[in-house]
């Protein structure tokens, strides 16, 4: 495997930014009502990635030590504007439907944490590998956590009606609720198999490869692990 | 005053940020171990949402509307809100000491708290005035302080019981959470 198939399988199963490092749960818990949203978030989210990715590792020479946070968040920012405003444009459903989440995606700590840990030290290209492989780790895990909500909250998935017409939808998944049920379902599952995960003790070790450089006291991962 | 007590009512409880708008889940989550740091964190938390709305709305109503600059919003806000954050600090290592080191490490954890950015987008969402801005954001940080005291109560509880193992740590918060949000479902007679 070449290095930048490395990175694409590094971001969607090694180290998914979701279900690995538990990185972005904001958007994991509000957008993902639906397969179609989790999917238009997972891809505005890459697309903002991938870009930050390769103007941070083009500048990350120009970008003095002691800016370089305030020079990310700038670059990030500006990336999302211009999202927002071709999604405005271009899917205005979509763009009404994820609503306040897109220009959230600035303080999205999956950005920021690939920009500090890969792109700062990175080249360009590579560093656009890693976005495009973590990008499509969160989209899919996105697509999978929203398709999964679809299924038991409405009896579709993509709005395509796949359960049966007897079924009663538990319509309680996809309001707010639903979205904690299914997360801590899912790190419960992590638990039981042992997988990595940042906020499951299991993965102490492993916590210091993920992309996020232990700067967020408050992160999730943060206090199950010194809670040991 | 009507309409300025069911803005609060609104941000506080009906649509509560973290419950209800998923802001801010990873301190909700992380700071939530005990009652008395997650009291200190919602302190700091009213107190930064509350100077950060007061100038967010101020900078869009009088420089980015009049000037058609609403598409710069984003990266304003954000670097005004990275910037306030740092300002609060040092005032308050300089003035007001006690205070200082109530909030201590909470302060700065603050700028990344996405439910900051979200009263200041919301606010420009929903077109509300000045004084509206200051409202909702007040209500908003209070809302906030609200469901993680109440978890963080729930969350000692907890630490007592037997729990299955896979369930242990983070799944049993997040079960709390959503037990939580279908609490907060209930204030949504309340208008």
């Amino acid at each position: 495997m070449n290095k930048y198939a490395e990175r694409i399988y590094n971001g969607i199963w090694k180290e998914n930014p979701i279900f690995v490092q538990m990185l972005g749960l904001c958007p994991t818990l509000a957008v993902t009502t639906s397969a179609i949203n989790g999917l238009g978030m997972g891809l505005s989210t890459t697309a903002v990635l991938v870009a930050a990715n390769i103007i941070i590792a083009a500048l990350r020479k120009i970008i003095p030590d002691r800016l370089r946070l305030p020079a990310e968040i700038v670059v990030v920012a500006s990336m999302v504007t211009i999202v927002d405003m071709l999604m405005e444009g271009f899917v205005p459903s979509l763009y009404s439907a994820l609503g306040i989440y897109i220009p959230l995606i600035v303080v999205n700590c999956i950005i920021l944490g690939r920009a500090e840990a890969y792109a700062m030290k990175n080249k360009p290209l590579i560093s656009a590998f890693d976005g495009i492989g973590m990008g499509l780790g969160f989209t899919i895990a996105l697509a999978l956590i929203g398709g999964f909500r679809e299924i038991l909250g409405a009896g579709t998935v993509f709005g395509i009606q796949i359960m049966p017409a007897s079924y009663q939808p538990i319509s309680i998944f996809i309001l707010a609720p639903g979205a904690f049920f299914v997360l801590s379902m899912l790190t419960a599952l992590q638990n039981k198999l042992k997988a990595p995960c940042a906020t499951n003790g299991s993965a102490k070790k492993k916590k210091k490869s993920g992309g996020c450089n232990g700067d967020c006291l408050s992160c999730s991962g943060h206090s199950q692990n010194t809670a040991e | 005053m009507v309409e300025l007590l069911i803005i609060a009512i609104s941000s506080a409880l009906v649509s509560n940020v973290v419950l209800s708008q998923f802001l801010g889940i990873c301190s909700f989550v992380g700071v939530s171990k005990q009652v008395k740091t997650s009291a200190g964190m919602g302190g700091a938390v009213v107190f930064v949402i509350t100077i950060a709305s007061i100038v967010a709305s101020l900078i869009y109503e009088f420089v980015l509307d009049p000037l058609g600059l609403d598409w710069l919003k984003t990266i304003v806000f954000i670097l005004v809100i990275a910037a306030l954050v740092q300002i609060v600090e040092m005032f308050l290592k300089k003035c007001m000491v006690s205070l200082y080191n109530a909030l201590g490490v909470y302060l700065p954890l603050i700028t990344t708290n996405c439910a900051v950015l979200g009263v200041a987008l919301n606010n420009v969402k929903y077109e509300y005035n000045f004084l509206q801005s200051v409202v909702n954001g007040v209500g908003t940080a209070i809302g906030y302080t609200i469901a993680i005291v109440l978890l963080a109560g729930i969350r000692e509880h907890i630490e007592g019981n037997d729990i299955p193992h896979s369930f242990q740590g983070s799944p049993i918060v997040l079960v709390t959470a959503g037990l939580m949000a279908i609490a907060f479902f209930g204030f949504s007679g309340l208008l």
